[in-house]
C-alpha cells in the first residue's frame, strides 16, 4: 500500500516548481503587506468611503440635464486650448530638435553636450505639465503664456527623447558613405541622418500634439488658460448643469483631436 | 599614383589587424584584393579615405600625404576618392538623382545641398553617367525601389560624381547575385579603362578577381603575402591566402575562365 | 531611356516636390501660416503682467536657492499620502479593468455589452486624471479618498484599453478547444483567455504603479491627497525654497520609480 501512495505521490502535479512557487508566495505576501500598510495607514474617514456611491450619485443627479447656457464661452475656450495645444507643440519642435540631436549617442559633438541634453530631457520629462503650469504661473501671471511655456517645457523632453533615439537608431551605412564624399557634418545630417528619421519625426510630433490637447485642458485649474479655466468656474459657483456641458465638450474635444491624429498618420505614414 | 608605406592599424591594444601594409598602385590600373573575412582588406580601404584613422604609416594619393590632415583639409582629400560600398549605403528615402548629386557633396555649400539646386554641369554630368550605366530613366525614383544591381549602380555612379583620382570599391558584389555581380565587375573594369581611374576593389570571389582585375593582392592576417598577376594566382597562393581558414568553393571549384564566358557582354 | 534624356539639349533637374500638387503644397503652407497668426492673435496676452515675468522669476528662483528641507515631516507625510493612493489605485485598477476589458473585447463580448464596455473605457481615457480628480474632490471631498477614485478610474481605462486590444488579438484555437471539451463561458475565460493576457498584465501593472505614482504628485493640485497638495501649499505661500525641495524629491522619486519598473518588467517578459 505504501509503495502504491508512494506511486500516487509521485503523480501529483504542479503547475510551478518549489522555487518558483517560493517567489511566487514572497511576492505575493509582500503585496498584501503592503496594501495593508497602506489601508490602516493612509487618512481616509471609512463612513465617508461607503457613503461615496451616494454622493456621486448626487453629484450626477446635479449634473443633469447638462445646460446649454454659456455654451459660447465653453466653444471660445475649447478654441483657446487647441490653440495652447498647436502653438506649444509647434514651438516645441524648435527647441527639441536640437536638444535630441545633442543628446544622441551617435550625433552628439562632445560628452558635455551629451550629458547636457540627457539632463534637459530627462528634467523636461520628470515634472509634470501642471506643475510646470505652476511655475509659470507663478512667474508670468495667470494666462496662455504660462500654459504654452508649461506645454513647451514638458513636450521638449518627451519629443527629444523619442527623436533623440530614432536618430540612434538610424543606418550607419549612408552616413558613411557620405562622409566618404567629403561631405561636411552639416551636409552629412542633412542627406544622411534627416530623411531617415522623418517619418518618426511626424509620428512623433502628432502623437505628442493629441497629448497636449489632453494636457491643456487641465491648464486652466491653475490659472494657465483654456477650458480649465472656466470648469474651474463652474465647480466654484456650483453650476453642476454648466459642468456636465463642459465635460462633454472636452470628450467631444479629444475625441476629435484623436480622429485627426488617426488621419495625420495615415496620411503621412 | 596610390602609395603605402607600413600602414599599422591597431585597434585598443588588440593584435593589429594591418601590420605594416606596403602597397603601390599605378594609375589605370585595377587591382584586387583577396583575403578571408578578418585579413584587413575592409580596414585598409578605409584606412585610405579614413573612415578608419590609421595607427601609423604613410598613404600618398599623387604624391599628397593622406594620414594626418584634418578638417576641412581631409574632406578636400577625400572628395578626390570615390568608394562603393558592399551594402550600397544608398540614401534610401532619397530619389536616385539625389543619390547621385550626393557625390557632389563635397564640392557645392551648404545652401546648395540642402535646397538640392545642384550646378547645372553637375547634372549634366550626373545624367551622363547615368545613361552610361542605364540608369537614367530611375531619375526621380526612389532609391529603395531600386533592384540591388540597379543600387549598386547607383552607388557607383555617385562615386564617380566625385570625379575621382582613386576608386574604392568595398565588396562591391558580395550582396548581389552571380548574374548582376559579374556585369558590376565588366563595369568596374571599363569604367577604370575609360576614365583612366586606379581601381582597388576588395572582392570575395577570387574567380572574378582573376577575370577582371590586372593584378591580385591578398592579404593574411593584416599582412601582404601575394602581389602579382591574376595568371601567376595559382593554388598554392590561394592556400597560402585561405588555407585553415575557410573554402571559398567558388574559387577552387570554377574554372575562372569558363565562368567569365557567358556574361561577357556591354550590360548597358 | 526616354526622350527628354536626349544628351543634345541642356538637361535639368529638380527635386520632386514633397506634394506632388501645387495647389495643396502652397494651399498647406499658407494655411498653417494664417493658423498661426489667428492663434497668435487671438489668444488673450497680458503683455503687461507678462513684463513683469523676469523679474518675478528672479525673485523666485532666489527664493528657491537653496532649497529647504526644514519641514522635511511635511514632505514625508506628503509622499506616503502619495505611495498608498498609487498602491491602492494601482491594485483596484489592474483588478477592475479586467472585466471591463472583458467587456470591451470584440470578439468575447455580446454587442450592448461591448458598447458599455468601450464607453466606459474611452470616457476614462478622455478626462486628464486631474479633471477627473476634482471632481470626486467634489463628491466625496478632500482627501486621499479622491485621488484613489480617480486613479483607479485613470488605471482602468489604460490597462483596460491595452488589455481589450491583447483580448481581441488571442490565439482563438484555445477558445475552440476550450468550447469543444464543453467548458462554460467562465471556465473558457479562465482556461483560454486569462493564461494568455496575464503575463502581460503583470508587466502592464507594474507600468501603471509608476505611472499612478506620477499622477499621484499631481492629483493633489486639486486637493485630491498626497504630495501635490504639499507642493501647492508651498508655492501658495510663497515658500520656494521648500517647493523647490519638494520638486527635486519628485523628480528624484520618479526617476527611481522609472529604473524599478522599468527592471522589473525585464525581469518579468
Amino acid at each position: 500500500m505504501v509503495d502504491h501512495a508512494q506511486q500516487l505521490a509521485d503523480r501529483v502535479w504542479h503547475r510551478y516548481d518549489r522555487k518558483e512557487r517560493l517567489i511566487r508566495y514572497a511576492v505575493l505576501l509582500g503585496t498584501l503587506m503592503l496594501v495593508f500598510w497602506a489601508v490602516r495607514d493612509i487618512d481616509i474617514f471609512w463612513p465617508w468611503v461607503w457613503d461615496a456611491p451616494n454622493q456621486m450619485s448626487n453629484l450626477g443627479a446635479r449634473m443633469w440635464p447638462p445646460s446649454a447656457a454659456g455654451l459660447s464661452n465653453i466653444l471660445n475656450a475649447l478654441l483657446e486650448t487647441v490653440h495652447i495645444a498647436t502653438l506649444a507643440t509647434f514651438l516645441t519642435i524648435f527647441l527639441a530638435l536640437p536638444v535630441a540631436y545633442i543628446a544622441a549617442q551617435n550625433t552628439t559633438p562632445n560628452r558635455a553636450c551629451l550629458w547636457l541634453g540627457r539632463f534637459i530631457l530627462v528634467s523636461s520629462r520628470s515634472v509634470n505639465t501642471i506643475i510646470w503650469a505652476l511655475l509659470f504661473v507663478a512667474i508670468f501671471g495667470p494666462g496662455v503664456l504660462a500654459g504654452i511655456l508649461a506645454i513647451v517645457f514638458r513636450s521638449i523632453g518627451f519629443i527629444g527623447k523619442l527623436m533623440g533615439e530614432a536618430i540612434e537608431e538610424i543606418d550607419r551605412r549612408p552616413v558613411e558613405a557620405m562622409e566618404a564624399t567629403g561631405a561636411s557634418k552639416a551636409k552629412v545630417v542633412a542627406y544622411a541622418i534627416v530623411p531617415q528619421v522623418m517619418p518618426a519625426f511626424f509620428a512623433i510630433v502628432i502623437l505628442r500634439w493629441d497629448i497636449n490637447i489632453r494636457e491643456s485642458t487641465v491648464l486652466g485649474l491653475v490659472g494657465a488658460g483654456g477650458i480649465g479655466v472656466i470648469l474651474q468656474g463652474a465647480i466654484d459657483t456650483f453650476a453642476w448643469p454648466t459642468v456636465a456641458t463642459i465635460l462633454i465638450a472636452i470628450i467631444i474635444l479629444v475625441l476629435i483631436g484623436e480622429a485627426i491624429t488617426s488621419l495625420l498618420r495615415s496620411k503621412v505614414l | 599614383m596610390l602609395e603605402i608605406t607600413n600602414l599599422v592599424k591597431r585597434y585598443g591594444h588588440n593584435e593589429a589587424v594591418l601590420k605594416g601594409l606596403d602597397l603601390k598602385v599605378e594609375d589605370n590600373s585595377v587591382v584586387s584584393i583577396v583575403g578571408a573575412s578578418g585579413a584587413g582588406k575592409s580596414t585598409m580601404l578605409r584606412c585610405i579615405n579614413r573612415l578608419v584613422e590609421p595607427t601609423s604609416g604613410s598613404i600618398k594619393l599623387n604624391g599628397a600625404e593622406l594620414v594626418n590632415v584634418k578638417g576641412a583639409e581631409l574632406r578636400r582629400a577625400r572628395r578626390k576618392i570615390g568608394m562603393v560600398f558592399q551594402g550600397f549605403n544608398l540614401l534610401d528615402r532619397l530619389t536616385v538623382m539625389e543619390n547621385v548629386l550626393a557625390g557632389r557633396l563635397g564640392y557645392v555649400n551648404l545652401y546648395q545641398a540642402i535646397s538640392r539646386r545642384f550646378p547645372q554641369a553637375d547634372i549634366e554630368r550626373a545624367f551622363t553617367l547615368m545613361e552610361r550605366v542605364g540608369i537614367a530613366h530611375y531619375a526621380n525614383k526612389r532609391a529603395d525601389e531600386l533592384s540591388g544591381g540597379e543600387r549598386q549602380r547607383v552607388g557607383v555612379v555617385r562615386a564617380l560624381m566625385q570625379e575621382p583620382e582613386l576608386l574604392l570599391a568595398d565588396e562591391p558584389t558580395a550582396s548581389l547575385d552571380p548574374r548582376t555581380s559579374e556585369q558590376i565587375m565588366i563595369l568596374l573594369q571599363s569604367l577604370a579603362s575609360e576614365l583612366s581611374l586606379p581601381v582597388l576593389i576588395n572582392i570575395h570571389n577570387v574567380a572574378q578577381a582573376k577575370t577582371y582585375t590586372e593584378r591580385i593582392v591578398g592579404l593574411r592576417h593584416g599582412k601582404m603575402i601575394f602581389d602579382g598577376l591574376p595568371a601567376d594566382f595559382n593554388k598554392d597562393a590561394l592556400d597560402a591566402i585561405y588555407g585553415g581558414i575557410e573554402a571559398p568553393d567558388d574559387a577552387i571549384t570554377e574554372q575562372p575562365g569558363a565562368q567569365a564566358e557567358e556574361p561577357r557582354h556591354d550590360p548597358v | 531611356m526616354t526622350p527628354s534624356d536626349s544628351p543634345s539639349s541642356p538637361r535639368t533637374w529638380k527635386k520632386p516636390p514633397f506634394i506632388a500638387n501645387p495647389v495643396i503644397r502652397y494651399g498647406i503652407f499658407i494655411v498653417a501660416a494664417v493658423y498661426l497668426v489667428w492663434a497668435f492673435g487671438s489668444l488673450p496676452f497680458n503683455w503687461a503682467r507678462i513684463s513683469e515675468g523676469l523679474p518675478r522669476a528672479a525673485r523666485i528662483f532666489s527664493g528657491g536657492f537653496p532649497p529647504s528641507l526644514e519641514r522635511y515631516e511635511l514632505l514625508i507625510t506628503g509622499f506616503k499620502e502619495s505611495f498608498q493612493i498609487a498602491i491602492l489605485a494601482t491594485l483596484l485598477g489592474v483588478f477592475l479593468s479586467i472585466p471591463f476589458a472583458v467587456m470591451a473585447a470584440r470578439n468575447i463580448a455580446p454587442i450592448p455589452i461591448y458598447v458599455i464596455g468601450r464607453a466606459v473605457i474611452i470616457i476614462s481615457r478622455s478626462f486628464h486624471p486631474v479633471i477627473v480628480a476634482i471632481l470626486f474632490v467634489a463628491a466625496v471631498g478632500f482627501g486621499p479618498l479622491a485621488g484613489i477614485l480617480t486613479l483607479t478610474l485613470y488605471s482602468i481605462g489604460f490597462v483596460g484599453k491595452l488589455l481589450a486590444e491583447e483580448i481581441e488579438e488571442i490565439d482563438w484555437g484555445q477558445v475552440e478547444a476550450m468550447r469543444a471539451a464543453g467548458a462554460g463561458y467562465i471556465a473558457t475565460l479562465y482556461y483560454a483567455v486569462f493564461p494568455q493576457i496575464l503575463p502581460r498584465q503583470v508587466g502592464l501593472s507594474m507600468y501603471q504603479l509608476d505611472s499612478n505614482l506620477r499622477a499621484s504628485a499631481v492629483v493633489g493640485i486639486v486637493g485630491a491627497g498626497g504630495i501635490g497638495g504639499t507642493l501647492m501649499n508651498a508655492f501658495g505661500r510663497y515658500d520656494y525654497d521648500f517647493a523647490f525641495a519638494i520638486l527635486l524629491v519628485i523628480i528624484a522619486v520618479i526617476l527611481l520609480s522609472e529604473g524599478i519598473s522599468g527592471w522589473v518588467r525585464k525581469k518579468i517578459w
